[in-house]
């Protein structure tokens, strides 16, 4: 028999392989469908890591396809450390995109839409993540349902704009208009989509950092995260930083929508995120909730990502391959972050 | 709003609740045992969508209907024996553990189906289950032709609602998991396996919820969409608790759903002009949290919902 027997102290060559270990059990497992799909393992994880991480051309469409993630990650991690069950950075990406595309589409100078842009996205982001805060605060309704099904209503009303009033006349096509081209984020290398979002989201991680752990309101979130009882009897307002949180969490989502539309697509379609803010969950996890290992992760499901479809190209192993191996990250990080606490004990059975 | 009113006394309009409570209700019901169990199970979606894939694929290789929801109600009880292995073995956090089980699983239907079925430009699909007029029953005016001249799973529904609640009320087992879901140390004491029942009560929950699964592949769509779950079980999980954790509540929540969204099918059809189709896909789930709002006040979870038992920590 064995048993999960409490650690008194873990060490810190540990906590910092941990990620790592995750994945690679990830990888190992996911091994298996690879081999089912009939193509070789090394062959095809070769494939997927030449095409993510292999030339420079490569690492910047890896870092373009991280940016989103970071955010997402960000407002996740933020999130989940006041215990705040956002699951809907989803939806808030998506009003984040749809904002900052409606300012993007006025003319003016192309520092001040930008600027604009990132505001309406952040706010739009945010409005969103007010509502399962406030339904949590005032209605004692479950912030996990209320955040998952607001996720559905964004994308109807997402989809209700592409295909009413902002639907392409010309082609037909359920897109919007594109933004200014003024407005389009500035490339920062010549020949690549590395565009001045990346730049953002990589300054975002170490800014949330200090804010979590250098600032009151940081603090405050650890706090009603970790003990709110305790939280409310040292004096803490826990109702409001609990809808602080969202607001910045939500802001967070809504820039990881700017950044697709001012940086990448110019414009909303319906298929702008593929699940992005499902994988800022999995990025936070792996994270460990820590705003700085965020970049990492959501580098590491990046590369996943763009490799998986090269791997499809190559070697045929259906690109949903990605999705699979988020899924099993996320649930090995987790076994993973068991042994921080615990360690396995065998016990002698008595007979 | 007198072509409203005509539209519900319908025959069509009827059937059309019932074959729509119909995933939702076996959903329901899934979420409410485990729930009731002390384990959220936000793998839902993803168990649903994994379910329907096998149950399809099964019906599909095989020509067997009754084989393939056999496969969904494998596939159902295996992901829920997944999802209480880490949250009520290891006692990992059951929001997230849940994501991962949906991430997880519907990552792998999409996986196997395309490796199965290939990318078909046309979706192969099944000659689906065929409606079972139950006699004399099925003469009564308009109730009769919706009710009653069903398909198989329909009928499997409307007999699980009471079946559940004996379950859960008038044996046993049901005690302990209420037990186990209300107070677990005092379970522990009184001689019940709190892991064993939850184990139990989760499994039980998965397999319910492949059975909404495979009627969504094999009787309302017979074939399998991307995205063809698109939101019912979170649905599901909204519904258990506006059905307060009771089975025939729930299952009266899942009509409600059904009719809001049967409603909401007919008004679109019906081309109330220049409101854009979405706003009506929207309302079930905008209904959904208002519901949410208003039941919650007294609603009551049950008390160990989302807490891990370790037996040796007080």
């Amino acid at each position: 028999m064995f048993r999960l027997e409490a650690r008194t102290s873990t060490p810190t060559w540990f906590n910092l392989a941990l990620p790592l270990l995750a994945i690679a059990a990830t990888l190992v497992l996911c091994s298996g469908l690879v081999a089912l799909a009939g193509a070789g393992v090394v062959e095809a994880y070769g494939v997927m890591f030449s095409a993510s991480l292999g030339d420079s051309y490569a690492i910047t469409e890896t870092l373009v396809r991280a940016t989103p993630m970071i955010f997402t990650g960000l407002a996740v991690a933020v999130a989940f450390r006041a215990k705040f069950w956002n699951i809907g950075a989803e939806g808030q990406l998506l009003a984040g995109a749809v904002a900052s595309c409606a300012v993007g589409a006025i003319p003016m100078p192309g520092p001040l839409a930008m600027l604009l842009m990132a505001l309406a996205g952040a706010a739009a982001g945010a409005a969103v993540a007010l509502v399962p805060a406030t339904l949590r605060v005032k209605f004692r309704v479950d912030d996990v349902v209320s955040s998952l099904l607001l996720n559905s209503v964004i994308f109807y009303a997402l989809m209700a704009l592409i295909e009413g009033p902002w639907k392409d006349s010309f082609s037909g096509y359920p897109i919007s208009p594109p933004i200014e081209d003024s407005a389009n984020f500035p490339v920062l290398l010549e020949g690549t989509r590395l565009h001045l979002g990346v730049v953002a989201a990589f300054l975002a991680a170490p800014v949330i950092w200090f804010l979590i752990v250098r600032t009151t309101l940081g603090f405050r979130i650890r706090v009603i995260g970790e003990n709110p009882e305790a939280a409310r009897y040292g004096g803490i307002h826990v109702e409001r930083v609990l809808v602080s949180t969202a607001l910045l969490s939500g802001a967070l989502a809504g820039l990881a929508g700017v950044g697709e539309v001012g940086g990448v697509h110019f414009q909303v379609m319906s298929d702008i995120s593929p699940g992005y803010g499902y994988s800022g969950i999995v990025v936070a996890m792996l994270a460990r909730l820590n705003p700085l290992g965020v970049v990492p992760a959501a580098i590491f499901l990046a590369a996943v990502m763009t490799g998986a479809e090269a791997m499809s190209r190559a070697t045929g192993v259906p690109a949903f391959l990605s999705d699979v191996i988020q899924g099993t990250a996320l649930l090995a990080m987790l076994v993973a972050l068991l042994f921080t606490a615990y360690r396995i004990r065998r016990v002698g059975t008595a007979k | 709003m007198n072509v409203v009113l005509e539209q519900i006394f319908q025959v069509g309009f009827l059937a059309a609740i019932i074959r729509i409570a119909t995933p939702l209700a076996f959903a329901t019901l899934g979420e409410m045992f485990s729930e009731r169990a002390g384990v959220l199970n936000l793998g839902i979606e993803g168990i649903m969508l994994l379910s329907a894939m096998t149950g399809f694929t099964a019906t599909s290789l095989s020509g067997s209907l009754w084989l393939g929801v056999l496969a969904a109600v494998l596939t159902g009880a295996l992901m829920g024996a997944l999802h209480a292995l880490f949250t009520v073995a290891l006692g990992l956090s059951q929001h997230v553990c849940g994501i991962g089980v949906t991430l997880f699983s519907s990552g792998l239907a999409y996986f196997l189906y395309r490796l199965i079925f290939g990318q078909q430009s046309v979706p192969p699909n099944i000659k689906g289950f065929e409606t079972l007029p139950i006699p004399v029953l099925s003469d009564i005016p308009v109730l009769g032709p919706a009710v009653f001249n069903q398909f198989s799973l329909v009928y499997m529904a409307m007999l699980a609602v009471p079946l559940a609640a004996f379950v859960l009320y008038r044996t046993p087992w049901g005690l302990s998991v209420r037990m186990v879901g209300e107070n677990p140390r005092a379970a522990d004491s009184a001689g019940v396996s709190v892991i064993a029942t939850r184990f139990q009560a989760v499994i039980l929950g998965g397999a319910l919820m492949g059975l909404a699964g495979a009627f969504l592949s094999m009787v309302q769509f017979n074939a399998f969409t991307f995205g063809l779950v698109s939101g019912r079980g979170w649905v599901a999980i909204a519904l258990v608790v506006f059905g307060r954790w009771d089975p025939w509540r729930s299952a009266g929540a899942a009509l409600l759903f059904a009719f809001v969204d049967a409603l909401q099918l007919r008004m679109q059809a019906s081309g109330l002009g220049h409101i854009p189709y979405e706003a009506f896909l929207m309302l079930p789930f905008i209904f959904t949290i208002v519901a949410m709002a208003v039941m919650s006040r007294n609603a009551v979870a049950p008390s160990a919902l989302l807490k891990p038992f370790r037996r040796e920590e007080r």
